[in-house]
């Protein structure tokens, strides 16, 4: 079992959970974030005042799935989230050691 | 019943058009002695029988005629009295619209989420404590009979304020209609100024900075604009001692609301200082969503500001009605414009505060003006004020948190000015019917009278506002603590949050 974390643009978030979806992944959780890679924010002025936004909103999610699963959920990922501009975002994926399913305890690659 | 003591008895029935109404009876009564006298030949009775009849039958319809015209007349100025106080109570209530939620939501989107309820606050405490103040003793300040500068103490708790009309002030409507409709201008003005205090002022020191405020700044200003033989009031031209003095046209407020609010604001940001972090921190508003609401309600609320300060429901309020809506449409496109080259882009918030800009520059004008001056007052307020919040605030770096000064104190001064030279006897003959109005039409000197009007304004504004944070800051201290400004107002002096998203 691997987890993948991915932040993305908010605005690619439906593309990216359709194209999961279709790829056989049913399981997901979100998180309204805010942060900066390279990209670094904007400017926004009011009343001609200039301000420097540096935190941006992004969407983090998270899914676990199983092994074969990974490769497939992240080309899925990067097919719906790509636009090819700085800000796109990253993906991470690490190593998971249990799932349990806290309804009826189920372990293992069946609790996901 | 002899005639005249008839014809006087229509006269004292309320009719301010007495000399009219009698020519127009005796023109009548011409008619129907002619009409008589026509009818009584046709018929062909003998002369003697119907000479008689005649004169007793044309004495009873001339009587029964009189009392109809009587009635009529009474009638008439009974519905005119009717009209205009309906359109006065409407007016005063869209006076407090503006106020309540209208500014209280256009400030409290300007300032950050933890603050919301404090802004909010600092308007409606006004809405309750000015009216209160206002029975006690601001009333009979700003309206009751005075000297040139500020008015007596015969109307304190407001005796003698009752519901037949005063003909100083509205000859059509009730005093007491009159006494409110002025209140709620009495709310609005020391609301404007906590848009420069934005997110630093103790709540209790703001409520005593607020009460003398309106004492010493408001009341005797109102009075020399307004009030009966005010220095600066244009109707009691000619009234003998210091009345009208300096005949300074302010229709709806301009020097008595804009420049006293805009220039006590500048007052209190200067003496009071910058909040923590200002300028690098960024202080960006949290809803400009919320600021739009109010600034729409302001603009909405303003044709009761305007419209209304005609104190009847008649063309003058009409007239003041369309400036006032040209006023805000052109302010809106100014400053906007003004961004649009400068930074690339329009904003929201641009476009609502030039709609304001636009709405405090009409005020004093509005009922003096036509409607294509009221565009040219209303594009040039919002250029001014987009060039006087974005270039002259950043220049010298005071922080007007919500540009309380660069919007009413710089807009309220440009309008009262420009009003000395759009004014137009066309659409108010206030000096007299054929007498020019204005420095366009010939009165070169009224421009010098609203100079007058805006220094004094100007004047006892600073000089007022300067005592009294003296006094308060003595008293009780301005400020918040450096912790309560961080924690922010509305947990700090109200204890509570306005937003709570968590709670499900």
């Amino acid at each position: 079992m691997q987890k993948i974390e991915a932040v993305i643009q908010p605005s690619k978030l439906d593309a990216v959970k359709d194209a999961l979806v279709e790829a056989g992944i049913s399981g997901i959780t979100i998180f309204e974030a805010r942060g900066h890679g390279r990209q670094k924010g904007h400017t926004e002025f009011y009343r001609g005042r200039e301000y420097a936004v540096d935190l941006l909103p992004k969407i983090k999610l998270e899914l676990v799935v199983a092994d074969e699963m990974v490769e497939r959920a992240i080309q899925a990922i990067i097919g719906a989230a790509r636009t090819g501009r700085i800000g796109d975002g990253k993906i991470f994926v690490s190593k998971v050691d249990e799932a349990i399913r806290i309804r009826n305890d189920e372990r293992g690659e069946i609790a996901l | 019943m002899d005639l005249d003591s008839q014809l006087y008895r229509v006269e004292a029935h309320g009719s301010r058009d007495g000399a009219l109404r009698r020519m127009i009876v005796r023109c009548v009564l011409v008619v129907l002695l002619a009409c008589g006298a026509m009818g009584g030949a046709c018929f062909g009775q003998s002369p003697v029988a119907s000479s008689a009849v005649a004169a007793s039958s044309q004495t009873d319809r001339i009587t029964a005629l009189e009392k109809k015209v009587a009635q009529d007349a009474a009638a008439t100025a009974q519905a005119q009295s009717a009209g205009d106080n309906a359109w006065m109570l409407t007016s005063a209530a869209l006076v407090l619209l503006m106020s309540g939620p209208g500014l209280a939501l256009f400030y409290g989107g300007l300032v950050r989420k933890k603050n919301i309820l404090g802004t909010m606050m600092q308007t409606f405490a006004m809405m309750a404590v000015i009216t209160v103040l206002w029975a006690l003793v601001t009333y009979s300040l700003a309206f009751g009979t005075g000297n040139a500068f500020i008015g007596g103490l015969h109307n304190v708790f407001l005796r003698g304020v009752g519901l037949t009309p005063d003909p100083a002030y509205a000859p059509t409507i009730p005093l007491q209609t009159y006494m409110v409709y002025q209140l709620m201008f009495a709310i609005i003005t020391p609301a404007l100024i906590t848009g420069a205090f934005a997110e630093r002022m103790k709540f209790s020191a703001m409520l005593v900075f607020m009460v003398l405020w309106a004492v010493i700044v408001y009341s005797p200003m109102a009075h020399m604009v307004w009030g009966v033989g005010g220095l600066l009031n244009a109707t009691a031209v000619g009234g003998g001692g210091l009345a009208g003095r300096f005949p300074c046209l302010d229709f709806a407020g301009g020097t008595v609301v804009h420049v006293t609010s805009g220039v006590s604001a500048l007052v209190t940001a200067l003496y009071l200082g910058k909040r923590l972090g200002f300028p690098q921190k960024a202080f960006m508003p949290h809803s400009v969503v919320l600021s739009f609401i109010g600034a729409c309600l302001l603009w909405f609320g303003w044709f009761g500001f305007n419209a209304g300060s005609a104190l009847g429901a008649g063309s003058l309020a009409t007239s003041a009605f369309v400036a006032t809506h040209f006023g805000a449409a052109a302010g809106a496109i100014g400053w906007a414009a003004a961004e649009w080259i400068r930074s690339g882009k329009p904003s929201a918030l641009g476009g609502i505060s030039g709609a304001v800009a636009g709405l405090v520059a009409i005020t004093p004008a509005s009922g003096f003006v036509r409607p294509i001056d009221a565009l040219w007052i209303g594009l040039i307020a919002g250029v001014f004020c987009f060039f006087m919040v974005v270039k002259v605030k950043n220049m010298f770096g005071y922080d007007d948190s919500l540009d309380a000064f660069g919007v009413h104190g710089a807009g309220g001064t440009l309008g009262a000015i420009l009003t000395g030279f759009f004014a137009n006897s066309v659409i108010n003959p206030i000096f007299g019917a054929g007498k020019p109005t204005g420095f366009f039409e010939g009165n070169h000197g009224q421009v010098l009278n609203q100079l007058v009007g805006v220094g004094i304004g100007w004047g006892i504004s600073i000089t007022g506002t300067l005592l009294i944070l003296v006094i308060v800051d003595t008293l009780i201290g301005l400020r918040v603590s450096e912790e309560d400004e961080r924690e922010g107002l509305d947990l700090s002096q109200h204890g509570e949050e306005g937003y709570d998203w968590e709670a499900a």
